[in-house]
């Protein structure tokens, strides 16, 4: 119990080893609990999509999918520089950290913007349901039902986003004041899973709301 | 389990996790495991009161048939609320947060759970939902029901649905970091020597219902989230009118809230491992079976939540498959029945307060697991479905059988916690009390239930009447019941006796340590070298 | 309060007798075990008590064989439970060919009902004694349930579709209905009677009771040549629409090459959402009639579509005559 207090080791770990598997452990737990939040998601949008194939194509040619291939690309890019990060906090290279977390948000605020983009171009043309929706099309009803899932599916994505944004936000401010060492950098690692795992949700959406119509 | 550490050599007037600090702030701001078990156990109380009070309500106002105490709108908002606090407030964080979150890492040897800031967090999560409830309650209430059914819920109901949906899908979190932060624990933080295998089966209940928390619980929040989508924004997938399917709601509502159902029984049964073994002074029977069983609930629990739609118009096949898993999972608990009931066999029984709950434990939660039976058998269900006869089963296994435990885990843990005793006579006495009232109140439900009286009305036939009488005359004992221990528990923290490290001569590393215990439980780690439950070792701490 | 004091509901259907025989062996299986389990309790609790305070028991780690009975057994009972319960929900939910119809609209918070001779009754249900009946029911707003204790029959009512169930009356008396899904407010008084009539009784009532002497089938005759169905839906070929006689529980050809079976809940569906489902070789030019049709309105064209076959005699129904003009 060497590492009692040192303030790397928290005081209920015997080790820093010790306290690395848990909190890895920790992570990958919360991980699971966000794939059963999306997968309920993915199970009634599955529900539907089966009962309204029709209606599902058509909301689905009303997207934009390059506007959508784009933004794939631009979070496999912000992945990229999320790992990056990782990689220079177990260096503990601290201007590197830096650079490639700020570079995270960046890509990740494009991301966003693009979205903003799509979603005023649906309150433009009046996909947006319960306010007033109307496409012209015998499956009207069923469409917006699809769009519903849009923006729950996309909105929900984003809000991790956002969240991501002010913790990685947080890493610069730690890493700007020297906190990481190769011995310790946790949070970055993390924070790197957290990322990977909403890009990955992304790479699930993207086919799901944009391509199916295109088959 | 003894270690090599002489634990029970503190003196006991040293400082312990209750003298370490005294400001509200240190209270506030704790990451004390124990401390944080503390801030569970008053609010959950508060909740129970809460939750009790309705029940009052709803009780007095059924005690004739016509609807004369309170108007059908109140009624309504009444077994709602009741439900609610009950459920999400009460009992799913009841024995998991206040004595999951004390004992478990003393029971494995460690110094605090593996994230001590998420448990203070989890407990400011629950709170907050907490709040909101109560800005409902202010609101004017709600009146969905517990179970939240669109499209009721989502288009038709004109109370507060939105806050309390918030509310829920808020409280949801606590439970998820409680569960995530036991799985961790129990995982990592486990003393040397200390296998899964040698674990209490309390650990192994909880370990359980930790899986069906981080598992269920996001689904239930989600569907929840999406009931507030569509009420508040309109953007609905339930709607009908849309061409949405209201019993999707039931489908993904019931995934969670089956397994929940396991999450309230798991650490009771968990509870019951730890009262029969030492209260008989024996390794509990087929240790195995025992902790494979909650395992085998845990599991099983996620694959027959579709046993409560078996009149929804869900097709008579998918029913067949719901019925026949539900079958299945009743047999891991009749398994611990049976276990429980042979380490009996042989034993050395004595007769203390938290061992007659175990007694009645044993009692009702086989009632209220073989009328689960009757409810999960088709042709039979579709006559008592949504009947007082499902009232009466799931009070069964949730008063009969989590509150029994409940309570038998705080009058054995009592003294560790407090290091006081309570005083004995009383304490029996109100455990005598609490299982005649409670028979007394949901066994006519039974049987009014068979005669079709649905539930949530607020009038009732005629014929029906007798069966309230007797339900509400049960209620009035078991409320009285309910109260003997918030005196005398309250008093014993004055005037009890002091309790040493180990009162009950129990067997677990939790009776090595002082009581109370000190802010990291244990001087230095333990090395555990023997099973649990093990009495034919010497026990440490002994009084004799 | 006390006068009419009952521990089992009246046994009025065909079902309910078989309902009660299941509920008795469950009874019986029950008690068996609850019995077991506090003898056990009670006989070691006794038998085995503290008697010194140094006691240890001789400690017992368990035993396979007895781990395998206690699993097995009631593994094989509740196999039995299974099987048993679901031969009765099998039996409960699959409606006899011959059974006659009655239709049931849940609203809150009242049961609309219409027989198909087109007598009209709420909150109230008269059915004949000893006839299969099979109720089609569908709600205009949340999920209800239909609940009569006497016939041990329940079934949901769910807004967006429809759900059947059916009972044999066995008995002539007068049964409780119960809403038995909460369904807001009023949940506890949206309940109602069951009168079961001996079947000359019950023809007695169908003409006493009638407001006007048609069916439901010539009321809904008469709203589809009102709303103009028989514009498009002749049985000529080149015809704008399909030819619906006789084409009620038959299988019909979608646009996507699908085969459907053109029941109860598919005609609903083509009428309120008529492109989801077109029939192969006509265009998806229908317009809807949600809105301008009431779930009641649409139970009547069904049963007029329905009364629409080859073999009615053509002069019982007005519309139909103008629609057979081969």
């Amino acid at each position: 119990m060497s590492n009692f207090h040192d303030g790397v080791v928290a005081h209920q770990f015997d080790d820093a080893e010790q306290q690395k598997e848990t909190v890895n452990l920790g992570m990958w737990s919360f991980l699971i609990t966000e794939v059963m939040m999306f997968g309920a998601l993915f199970a009634a949008y599955g529900f539907y999509r089966f009962k309204y194939p029709q209606a599902w194509i058509e909301g689905s040619n009303y997207l934009d999918y390059l506007l959508g291939a784009f933004n794939t690309a631009v979070l496999i890019c912000s992945s990229l520089t999320m790992a990056m990060a990782v990689h220079a906090a177990q260096h503990a290279k601290r201007k590197q950290i830096i650079v490639f977390l700020i570079l995270t948000i960046i890509l990740g605020g494009v991301f966003i913007g693009v979205k903003v983009v799509e979603y005023a171009d649906k309150f433009e043309h009046h996909l947006v349901p319960g306010h007033n929706f109307s496409v012209d099309s015998p499956f009207a009803n069923q469409v917006e039902l699809f769009y519903s899932f849009y923006f729950i599916m996309t909105g929900l994505h984003a809000l991790h986003m956002l969240i991501g944004f002010g913790i990685i936000a947080t890493l610069v401010v730690m890493a700007y004041r020297n906190r990481f060492s190769e011995a310790y950098y946790a949070p970055v690692e993390m924070t790197g899973l957290y990322w990977h795992f909403v890009d990955i949700v992304w790479i699930f959406l993207f086919p799901f709301l944009y391509l199916i119509g295109r088959g | 389990m003894s270690t090599t550490v002489e634990a029970s050599h503190h003196s006991g007037t040293g400082e312990n996790y209750l003298t370490a600090g005294y400001g509200l702030k240190s209270w506030l701001m704790t990451t004390d495991h124990k401390r944080i078990a503390i801030l569970y156990l008053l609010s959950i109380s508060l909740f129970f009161v809460i939750g009790g009070l309705f029940a009052v309500l709803i009780r007095i106002e059924l005690l004739t048939p016509a609807g004369d105490l309170v108007s059908a709108d109140s009624y309504n908002k009444l077994f709602t609320l009741h439900g609610l606090v009950m459920i999400f407030f009460f009992l799913v964080p009841s024995i998991p947060a206040v004595f999951g979150n004390f004992l478990i890492p003393i029971m494995i040897g460690a110094r605090d759970l593996a994230f001590p800031k998420v448990n203070l967090a989890s407990w400011y999560v629950f709170t907050i939902g907490g709040l909101f409830t109560f800005a409902v309650v202010l609101a004017g209430g709600v009146d969905t029901g517990w179970t939240f059914y669109t499209p009721y819920s989502s288009t038709y109901s004109k109370t507060a649905v939105g806050l309390t949906a918030i509310g829920v899908f808020i409280t949801g979190f606590s439970s998820i970091l409680t569960g995530l932060n036991f799985v961790v624990t129990i995982h990592k933080m486990r003393a040397p020597g200390l296998t899964w295998f040698r674990l209490p089966l309390f650990i192994w209940a909880h370990y359980a219902t930790s899986l069906i928390m981080l598992l269920g619980t996001p689904v239930v929040a989600i569907s929840i989230l999406l009931v507030f989508l569509e009420r508040v924004f309109g953007i609905g997938i339930f709607d009908p009118a849309l061409g949405g399917d209201p019993v999707l709601f039931q489908h993904l509502f019931w995934f969670y809230s089956h397994p929940a159902v396991y999450i309230m029984i798991l650490p009771s049964m968990g509870v019951m491992s730890e009262l029969i073994a030492c209260f008989c002074r024996k390794r509990i029977f087929g240790y195995s079976f025992v902790a494979f069983s909650s395992l085998a609930i845990a599991v099983l629990g996620f694959l027959v939540w579709g046993h409560h739609m078996f009149t929804s118009s869900q097709s008579i096949y998918a029913g067949m498959v719901f019925s026949i898993l539900t079958m299945m999972v009743a047999i891991p608990s009749a398994v611990k029945v049976f276990n429980w009931a042979a380490t009996m066999y042989g034993g050395s029984i004595s007769y203390e307060t938290p061992m007659m709950y175990a007694f009645g434990f044993l009692g009702l939660f086989t009632i209220g697991g073989l009328t689960g039976l009757f409810l999960g058998a088709l042709g039979l269900d579709v006559h008592v479905h949504d009947t007082y006869f499902v009232v009466a089963h799931f009070h069964y296994i949730m008063v009969g059988g989590a509150i029994m435990g409940y309570l038998g885990a705080l009058h054995f843990w009592w003294p560790k916690m407090f290091g006081r005793l309570y005083p004995e006579a009383w304490a029996k006495l109100s455990s005598i009390v609490i299982f005649i009232g409670f028979n007394l109140t949901f066994f006519p439900q039974f049987l009014v239930g068979y005669l079709g009286m649905p539930r949530r009305y607020h009038v009732y036939p005629d014929e029906f009447q007798i069966f309230h009488v007797l339900s509400t005359a049960g209620a009035s004992i078991l409320a009285i019941g309910y109260a003997f221990p918030v005196v005398y528990l309250i008093w014993s923290l004055v005037r009890g006796e002091k309790a040493g490290p180990n009162p009950w001569n129990a067997k677990g590393l939790e009776w090595t340590v002082p009581s109370p215990p000190t802010t990291f439980n244990f001087d230095e780690t333990p090395v555990v070298t023997e099973e649990a439950y093990d009495y034919s070792r010497p026990v440490e701490g002994k009084v004799v | 309060m006390f006068s009419n004091f009952q521990i089992f509901p009246e046994v009025a259907s065909s079902m309910a007798s078989k309902v009660d025989a299941f509920y008795f062996f469950m009874i019986g299986v029950s008690l068996f075990f609850f019995t077991l389990v506090v003898l056990l309790v009670t006989v070691f609790a006794i038998k085995f008590r503290r008697k010194s305070e140094d006691e240890t028991p001789k400690p017992i780690l368990g035993s396979l064989k007895l781990e395998l009975i206690w699993t097995i057994i009631p593994f094989i009972l509740s196999m039995v439970m299974f099987a048993w319960g679901a031969v009765l929900y099998f039996d409960m939910y699959t409606p006899p060919a011959d059974a006659m119809n009655i239709y049931v609209v849940g609203k809150q918070w009242m049961w609309k009902i219409q027989h198909p001779e087109g007598n009209r009754e709420i909150n109230e249900l008269h059915v004949p004694l000893g006839t299969p009946v099979k109720l089609i029911m569908t709600s205009e707003d949340v999920i209800h349930s239909f609940f009569v204790p006497a016939f041990r029959m329940k079934m949901d009512v769910v807004p967006g579709r429809y759900t059947t169930a059916w009972f044999e009356a066995t008995k002539t008396g007068e049964y409780h209905l119960f809403c038995a899904e909460y369904c807001g407010t009023e949940h506890s008084e949206m309940i109602g009677t069951v009168y079961v009539m001996e079947p000359g009784d019950y023809q007695d009532w169908l003409e006493r009771s009638a407001v006007a002497s048609k069916s439901m089938a010539e009321e809904g005759a008469e709203l589809y040549s009102q709303l103009g169905c028989n514009t498009c839906h002749e049985q000529e070929t080149g015809a704008r629409g399909p030819s619906l006689v006789g084409i009620h529980d038959r299988q019909v050809q979608l646009m996507t090459g699908e085969l459907v079976k053109a029941d109860d809940s598919y005609l609903r569906e083509s009428i309120l959402s008529p492109v989801s489902k077109v029939v192969a070789g006509f265009a998806p030019i229908m317009p809807t009639y949600k809105g301008q049709v009431s779930e009641e309105d649409v139970l009547k064209l069904i049963a007029y579509i329905q009364s629409l076959s080859y073999e009615t005699a053509p002069s019982d129904i007005e519309a139909t005559e103008s629609e057979r003009t081969e």
